[in-house]
């Protein structure tokens, strides 16, 4: 789905990221001797974002579908006889990758468990 | 030049280096294709990638650009996932405080998680002299930096002739719960986790004003300091098991 921003908005948004970054990564290298620590409260607080962010940025596009949440990835019923249905593809294949991902952490190991079983849910089942 | 004649502190860091930068390829291919599908032109994409140089940051920018989320959300959103990096700063700045201005511009453009990880346990190891320590950086960074840039223009052409049917923008999530699952290791971090993710979702499906879920994908943020928020609660009242979350800072100082 292509953004409807204009180059001048999609420019700005990378300079001033860039910018900010820049000033982030260089804070301390520029200021040592006057400043020499992250305050511990910050640190402490730092500790946590990566964790926030990347679930708040993972878990809705697992479960979010059509603006209301869908939390069943397999659908079980035995009403005629058991059968096992595919309920949330994405929350399927992202718990199989959540899974690879906590035995090799790794990136790589990580998209390939999810996205094959994203083709084996589409193309195979 | 021969490889005798490279000094060995670059080709100590172009060494160590090799193996993470492997690691990054698929990264970089997802960022670039993500970046494509998104909407940006080959050369925004890869504008975005020399300026900020920040995978996960450049990902969520492009993943958020491609959903029209407020400007502001996307800035702020991009800024956030670099904040880290302030602890590498002040944990590897005395190592760059003989270097001059440039030396220390370049450094710190070039500090990623990686490039910190390799540098101060090198410098740790071998306690290499200040000219020694800037080479050995800017040669395991700068191969981190050409191997993330050439996996993301790689991503960049290739992205434009995937089938849809794919679902190749399924990778942009896959990346984030890549990094989600080694940064939850004790139970505050998982606090932050579960209540950044659950709070973010919450944000997208309960119904407000005439619509459903918050504008702009102000969700992402709200869950996000939700999240910090919980994981301060829960480090405080539980203590104990808050100095392993993976942080580098400590042993420094």
């Amino acid at each position: 789905m292509p953004t409807d921003y204009g180059p001048v908005a999609v420019w700005g948004v990378a300079v001033v990221v860039g910018l900010i970054t820049f000033a982030v990564r260089g804070s301390f290298v520029y200021l040592f001797g006057r400043v020499e620590t992250v305050p511990p409260r910050v640190t402490r607080a730092l500790r946590f974002v990566p964790p926030a962010v990347f679930a708040a940025l993972v878990v809705p596009s697992l479960v979010v579908v059509d603006g209301s949440a869908d939390l069943v990835p397999v659908a079980v019923s035995a009403s005629e006889g058991l059968s096992v249905t595919v309920g949330n593809e994405r929350l399927l294949a992202g718990l199989v990758a959540a899974g690879a991902a906590w035995v090799t952490e790794d990136v790589f190991a990580t998209i390939a468990a999810g996205m094959l079983t994203l083709w084996l849910l589409r193309f195979v089942v | 030049m021969p490889v005798s004649h490279v000094p060995p502190a670059v080709r100590r860091g172009v060494r160590d280096a090799t193996p993470v930068a492997v690691g990054i390829i698929p990264f970089g291919l997802v960022t670039g294709v993500a970046s494509v599908e998104a909407g940006l032109s080959p050369v925004q994409a890869v504008g975005l990638s020399f300026l900020a140089f920040a995978g996960a940051s450049q990902l969520a920018v492009v993943d958020l650009l491609g959903r029209n989320a407020a400007l502001a959300v996307v800035v702020l959103t991009g800024v956030v996932i670099n904040l880290r990096m302030l602890m590498f700063s002040a944990s590897i700045a005395p190592y760059f405080r003989a270097f001059g201005a440039r030396w220390k511009t370049l450094s710190s453009y070039l500090l990623t998680d990686q490039a910190y990880a390799l540098a101060v346990s090198w410098y740790r190891e071998e306690d290499p002299d200040p000219t020694a320590r800037f080479r050995y950086f800017v040669a395991a960074g700068g191969s981190l930096w050409v191997v993330w840039q050439a996996s993301l223009v790689v991503g960049v052409f290739a992205g434009a002739n995937v089938p849809a049917s794919w679902g190749l923008e399924f990778a942009v999530p896959l990346v984030f719960l890549g990094l989600l699952v080694p940064a939850v290791s004790n139970r505050p971090t998982l606090a932050a986790a579960v209540v950044g993710g659950g709070v973010a979702v919450a944000g997208d499906v309960v119904a407000v004003g005439g619509g459903t879920g918050l504008p702009y994908n102000l969700s992402l943020i709200v869950g996000a300091v939700a999240g910090v928020l919980a994981g301060v609660v829960v480090s405080a009242a539980g203590d104990g098991d808050e100095g392993n979350a993976g942080s580098p800072e400590e042993a420094e100082h």
